[in-house]
């Protein structure tokens, strides 16, 4: 699809006196995705004045502004003209970033592998390499913040969700479930099957920049043993480790 | 320096909000009646942003070491300063050992106490406020707790007492009818909106900083009511798949993917937050040109204090 029909899909509506919704489409797809990205940074480069925060999800921009600073229909002016450069190829090479998320699979840090074993009748070691065999995409972020929505989990890893979920999922499990797969931020309630476990964090309120992922960004895990999980654990710990970052050359 | 004797019942720090982390999951979190406690701050000679103590339901208990220039904002929770009532909505001087003693809300449901100087609780991410969920901000995160200090933040000498203009007072009713901005697309739940807009509700009981849930008539809808999960703020009125609307509030996460009726006017968030639960609340739609200039009226009220 050419970028002019992603323009054409564009549809623009209100949610309430302060947020204006730029909808990009309307199903989850990685193309639809990436126009919601490539328009954000365009919009957060050049921040119109009145506009308090920038959204994005999976489809759609929520802009949140100030009516007494700007008039919906001059945002709306603003965003339409905004959508029309994203067409320029200058704008089209925008730079994702892929980090480099280590996880100790199975064992104690990932005590639902026994489950998924069983469920999908694949050994440990094929649940592994599928799982870390490509990047994900960071949809968007939510739920509890620095939380990434990640899409492209192999079908061989579909499990449901469990029926009843964990009241306290410990900081930096990685699971799957209901076709989706992730990891926890911070400590909360959730629904699927653990099967490993990262020493990143995600999410850290006391670092300049708190969050690891940006919505658009690209998740690569990587296997690593127990005694690297607990060494890296040190190092995050005491703020020298570095997740490993490259520009995504996708497509 | 303001030792807590008494906790209350849900007493945080909080400022206008946290902003510009929603598209990393973080949500905005801040003052319920983000009106009452910037009037409280105007009143105690601070900017409208400083932190407050926001007590919800019932009250704490305060002790001063210093001459302190304070103003009380929002519920009626028979304040008392020593042995004298306290006045909501004007500002006063405590001294040394005074205790500032606060009760049941017996008007409106949350009580904001502002300092001059503000309460000197570090930034986190660019604000002051609290949110118990990630524990974080505010003061350590969670709510206060008898036996824990606040430090006052610096004030500029010479600010004097101030009342609140008699129509900058809002009047908290037991019914509520709450302004709405319909959302766009509503014809996917087809007569389940009029259904709304009809109905009275309560308030539940489980009502708090993420949510105002609503006990009521349970919509009848003709189909699912989950979307592709798209931003949410405050305000937005939110549909279940078992047809319960529900408004989301201060805590709550920045995303979800149910269908939303509409928005509940910035202008009315602060009446909301003032809500009792068991309060009966209605909703009445009304156009955007109106929203805008009630929100312009009300930004006003505050700027008459600067």
């Amino acid at each position: 699809m050419t970028e002019n029909s992603i323009l054409q899909e564009l549809h623009l509506f209100g949610a309430g006196e302060t947020g204006l919704v730029a909808e990009f489409g309307q199903q989850i797809s990685p193309r639809i995705n990436a126009a919601v990205h490539r328009f954000s940074r365009l919009l957060r480069a050049d921040l119109p004045c009145g506009v308090t925060e920038i959204v994005p999800t999976y489809c759609a921009v929520t802009i949140y502004f100030d009516p007494l600073c700007i008039k919906r229909h001059e945002l709306e002016q603003t965003v339409r003209n905004l959508a029309l450069t994203m067409e320029t190829p200058e704008t089209v090479r925008e730079a994702s970033q892929i980090i480099y998320i280590p996880v100790c699979y199975g064992g104690v840090l990932g005590p639902d592998m026994d489950y998924a074993v069983k469920y999908t009748g694949l050994p440990a070691e094929e649940i592994i390499r599928l799982h870390t065999e490509k990047p994900y995409l960071v949809y968007t972020l939510g739920f509890t913040p620095g939380f990434p929505y990640l899409g492209g989990l192999q079908p061989e890893l579909f499990v449901p969700r469990q029926e009843k979920p964990r009241l306290r999922v410990p900081t930096g499990s990685v699971g799957i479930g209901g076709g989706q797969t992730g990891f926890y931020p911070s400590e909360s309630p959730g629904e699927w099957w653990l099967i490993g476990r990262t020493p990143v964090k995600a999410f850290d309120p006391e670092e300049s920049n708190p969050f690891l992922l940006t919505a658009g960004d690209f998740v690569q895990f990587f296997s690593v043993d127990r005694d690297t999980y607990f060494s890296i654990r040190r190092e995050v710990a005491a703020h020298s480790y570095v997740c490993r970052r490259e520009e995504a050359q996708l497509g | 320096m303001i030792t807590v004797l008494e906790a209350g019942q849900f007493t945080t720090i909080q400022d206008q909000g946290r902003f510009g982390y929603q598209a990393w999951g973080m949500p905005v979190s801040g003052a319920m009646d983000t009106y009452a406690a910037a009037m409280a701050n105007r009143l105690a000679g601070n900017e409208t942003e400083q932190a407050v103590i926001e007590m919800t339901g019932r009250g704490g208990a305060f002790k001063f070491d210093q001459k302190t220039l304070v103003a009380v904002c929002g519920a009626d929770m028979e304040g008392m300063a020593g042995s004298r009532k306290i006045q909501g909505w004007r500002s006063f001087f405590v001294q040394p050992g005074d205790i500032l003693r606060f009760f049941h809300a017996r008007e409106g449901y949350r009580t904001y106490l502002a300092v001059q100087g503000g309460i000197d609780v570090p930034l986190v991410m660019g604000s002051r406020s609290t949110y118990t969920r990630a524990q974080l901000g505010g003061f350590e995160g969670r709510c206060l707790l008898p036996g824990d200090v606040l430090y006052i933040g610096k004030a500029v000498p010479g600010k004097e007492a101030l009342a609140a203009e008699k129509s900058a007072i809002p009047r908290y009713e037991e019914a509520l009818s709450l302004r709405v901005l319909g959302a766009a697309g509503v014809s996917a739940l087809g007569a389940a909106a009029d259904e709304f807009f009809a109905a009275t509700y309560t308030l539940g009981q489980d009502s708090d900083r993420v949510n105002y849930s609503l006990t009521g008539p349970l919509l009848a809808l003709s189909g699912r009511t989950d979307i592709i999960s798209t931003a949410v703020g405050q305000g937005a009125i939110q549909i279940t798949s078992a047809g319960r609307p529900y408004i989301v509030a201060s805590d709550h996460g920045t995303i979800r993917g149910f269908s939303r009726i509409g928005y509940v006017i910035q202008a009315d968030l602060p009446m909301l937050a003032q809500a009792k639960p068991g309060a009966e609340l209605s909703f009445q739609k009304i156009c955007e040109e109106e929203a805008v200039a009630i929100w312009r009226a009300e930004r006003n009220k505050l700027d008459a204090l600067k």
